[in-house]
């Protein structure tokens, strides 16, 4: 008796538990209009997480019914989910490859919405001013060819400053990630034989083998670098900021060392307006300017021109007009360069232009 | 009671179905419950029987792009480059199983000690907080351990550990080369004392296990505790095993502690100083931003590979276990 009471009790049990199991797994997020409040789900670069999360916020109190929530996976994330339609937006920080808008179901925009720029950053001990590099020694370390900190070509680019004799470690990026795609694209532009040796530029890197630590995310690397001595690599500006790391002023195309600042990143932005394209996707690393920060890149919200839900497609575009306008001051309190005035009219009118059902969503 | 005995004579040299019949009648409840409890039970069986062959078959046949295209050169390919798309698989299973053997080199005789002070010498005042304590350590999530090894153990090993090292073992090639305090070693330190609390929990039992008579036994013929010891550990030699295995299991698998201390770069290099990269971390960084074809086929084919890496260790190890364990019994009975 009792023991077969106890089967009865631990079915019952078992048959609550799947029941349970299957109401959450049927309960799918409604993702409507529940009350009148729009969810709106993106996902995408890490670079931009910072300043889009604070868009969110303020831009809560001024339409109080658009929950936005932004997911910071990475830019492959970002595109992946703007092709596969997994989200309401993309996030990216290169623009994406006439291959990768190819597999998009129907006409992918591509929405500036702030400027970045990757810095050269290290840890050595004993040097007080920053250390300035030419994209010559840049390449020559992270191909293995500079072992030393003393060597002649570090010199050559720091007249002033004492080397010690220190092995020099690279750290880069382990994950695919677009600071890497900014960084390569950079190398391979100044550097034929970056492009020979490592190859194309793109989300991942191959050093030569024996040379570097690889760590995982921007914060990895920061951490890593932070943590070992002698070390130099590359990261988005703002963790080199605000882990204190010193930042190298880096030799542009005009033969000037230019040191990353709100500044030079959007001169970068400004010197390339002629050779920007109609569609925005354009790289503005080793920029023409004699004030132009070269390792230096726009990030992008990835949206369809045809939007299939009106609501949600209303609240997307008038938080991204909000942002690129409203949004500059926050931008420029966490460090990222606003886009030039006009980049931003192109917003405009690329903003207008997103439809739902053939209608205009933005009057 | 009567009854009963009469039945359980009856049941010699009668057939299943009668034999079924009388166990019915003699139950008072009937078969419900026994039928309820068996569809239950066949039910768990078959959902963990479906999960895994639906994982392999769709690993399988996700992978199959990089096998069609690799071939058996995926597993000997020595080079893993996605910005060219050629991908070979050795340095990861070389990481993997370089860095697990390493914390289970470390980590088996510190957990032997740990156990066999605990049941064999302490106190209970004392052993009951130390076990306490180790039980503890396992409760830590492995980004903590991470952690703790970027900002302790890396610095040590490159500041203390290594200098010696290199000073009196340097003439190695285990040895040699740049001392950063990210690479091999600190991989397979950190695994080490990530799966010590896991091996000295299990050997704590399987000591307790063996019975005291054992040690009354060798005491009483004189033995000193060390030579009693050693019964015990005889004894229990199969259940250390099984505990060896489960921590080999636990640092094959083990991913985010890894990869922030090991330095993460495909290469083979003889030096424990040097980055070196496992299947688990390759598969934990890359795994969100792999928008090629064959890059995400890639990983999904060296993430079955781990599943196989992993089947053939433990298999060696039960193995191992086997011949050692048959062994002591063998030698202990011919004594």
């Amino acid at each position: 008796m009792s023991v077969s009471n106890k089967v009865f009790q631990f079915t019952a049990l078992l048959l609550s538990f799947l029941l349970l199991v299957l109401s959450f797994a049927c309960s799918k997020p409604t993702g409507g209009n529940s009350g009148g409040a729009v969810k709106l789900q993106g996902v995408g670069a890490t670079f931009p997480a910072p300043i889009y999360k604070k868009w969110v916020d303020e831009y809560g109190k001024v339409n109080p019914n658009a929950q936005i929530d932004y997911q910071s996976q990475g830019s492959g994330a970002g595109v992946k989910a703007a092709q596969n339609q997994t989200a309401d937006f993309g996030a990216s920080d290169a623009p994406m490859s006439d291959e990768d808008l190819k597999q998009a179901k129907g006409e992918l925009l591509h929405i500036p919405t702030v400027l970045g720029a990757v810095v050269i950053t290290y840890n050595l001990a004993g040097v007080s001013k920053p250390l300035q590099f030419s994209p010559e020694t840049i390449n020559d370390i992270f191909l293995g060819k500079i072992q030393k900190w003393d060597d002649a070509k570090i010199k050559a680019d720091n007249p002033d400053a004492t080397l010690p004799a220190n092995d020099i470690s690279v750290v880069f990026r382990s994950d695919g990630s677009g600071t890497t795609e900014v960084f390569t694209d950079y190398m391979t532009k100044v550097s034929p034989e970056w492009k020979e040796k490592v190859g194309p530029k793109g989300k991942n890197i191959k050093l030569p083998e024996g040379i570097g630590i690889g760590a995982k995310g921007n914060e990895g690397v920061t951490g890593q670098i932070k943590n070992t001595p002698n070390t130099i690599g590359y990261v988005e500006f703002i963790y080199a900021k605000q882990n204190g790391l010193p930042i190298a002023p880096i030799k542009n195309s005009t033969g000037k060392f230019i040191e990353p600042t709100l500044e030079t990143v959007s001169a970068a932005a400004a010197e390339m307006l002629a050779d920007t394209p109609e569609d925005l996707r354009v790289s503005i690393t080793n920029s023409k300017g004699e004030k132009a920060y070269p390792i230096s890149s726009y990030t992008y919200i990835l949206i369809y021109k045809d939007q299939k839900d009106a609501a949600k497609g209303k609240v997307l575009v008038d938080f991204l007009w909000w942002a690129t306008h409203d949004g500059v001051k926050f931008a420029q309190e966490k460090d990222y360069a606003p886009l030039p005035s006009e980049i931003v009219k192109k917003v405009e009118t690329k903003l207008n232009a997103i439809t739902s059902g053939g209608k205009p969503l933005r009057q | 009671m009567s009854q009963v005995q009469t039945t359980t004579q009856a049941t010699e040299g009668i057939t299943a179905t009668q034999r079924w019949n009388i166990r019915r009648a003699l139950s008072q409840t009937g078969t419900t419950g026994d039928a309820v409890f068996r569809i239950v039970l066949f039910a768990s069986v078959f959902i963990i029987l479906a999960i895994v062959v639906g994982m392999v078959g769709m690993m399988l046949s996700n992978a199959m792009p990089a096998i069609k295209h690799f071939g058996f050169g995926f597993l000997t390919g020595k080079n893993w480059d996605p910005v060219r798309n050629e991908f070979g698989a050795l340095p990861f299973i070389y990481g993997t199983i370089v860095s697990s053997v390493l914390a289970v080199l470390i980590a088996v005789p510190i957990s032997l000690g740990i156990a066999i002070f605990l049941v064999e010498q302490a106190p209970r005042k004392i052993a009951q907080p130390i076990a306490f304590l180790v039980e503890l350590l396992a409760a830590i999530p492995s980004v903590v351990y991470g952690l703790w090894g970027i900002f302790v153990l890396a610095p040590f090993i490159r500041e203390h550990l290594g200098p010696i090292l290199q000073k009196y073992l340097g003439w190695l090639p285990l040895f040699q080369g740049k001392l950063t305090g990210i690479g091999m070693l600190t991989g397979g330190i950190i695994l080490a004392i990530m799966i010590t609390p896991i091996i000295t929990a299990i050997v704590r039992d399987v000591l307790t296990a063996v019975p005291v008579t054992q040690r009354e036994a060798a005491l009483a013929l004189g033995a000193t505790k060390w030579e009693t010891t050693k019964v015990v550990l005889d004894n229990a030699a199969s259940g250390i095993a099984g505990a060896i295995v489960l921590g080999l299991g636990r640092a094959i698998g083990e991913t985010m502690a890894v990869t922030m201390v090991i330095g993460n770069m495909p290469q083979i290099s003889a030096s424990l100083f040097e980055p070196a990269y496992t299947i688990a971390s390759v598969l934990a960084s890359n795994f969100a931003e792999a928008t090629d074809e064959l890059y995400l086929s890639s990983l999904i084919l060296i993430g079955l590979i781990l599943f196989v890496v992993t089947f053939i260790v433990n298999g060696l190890a039960k193995l191992l276990v086997m011949t050692v364990t048959r062994g002591k019994s063998g030698t202990a009975k011919a004594a």
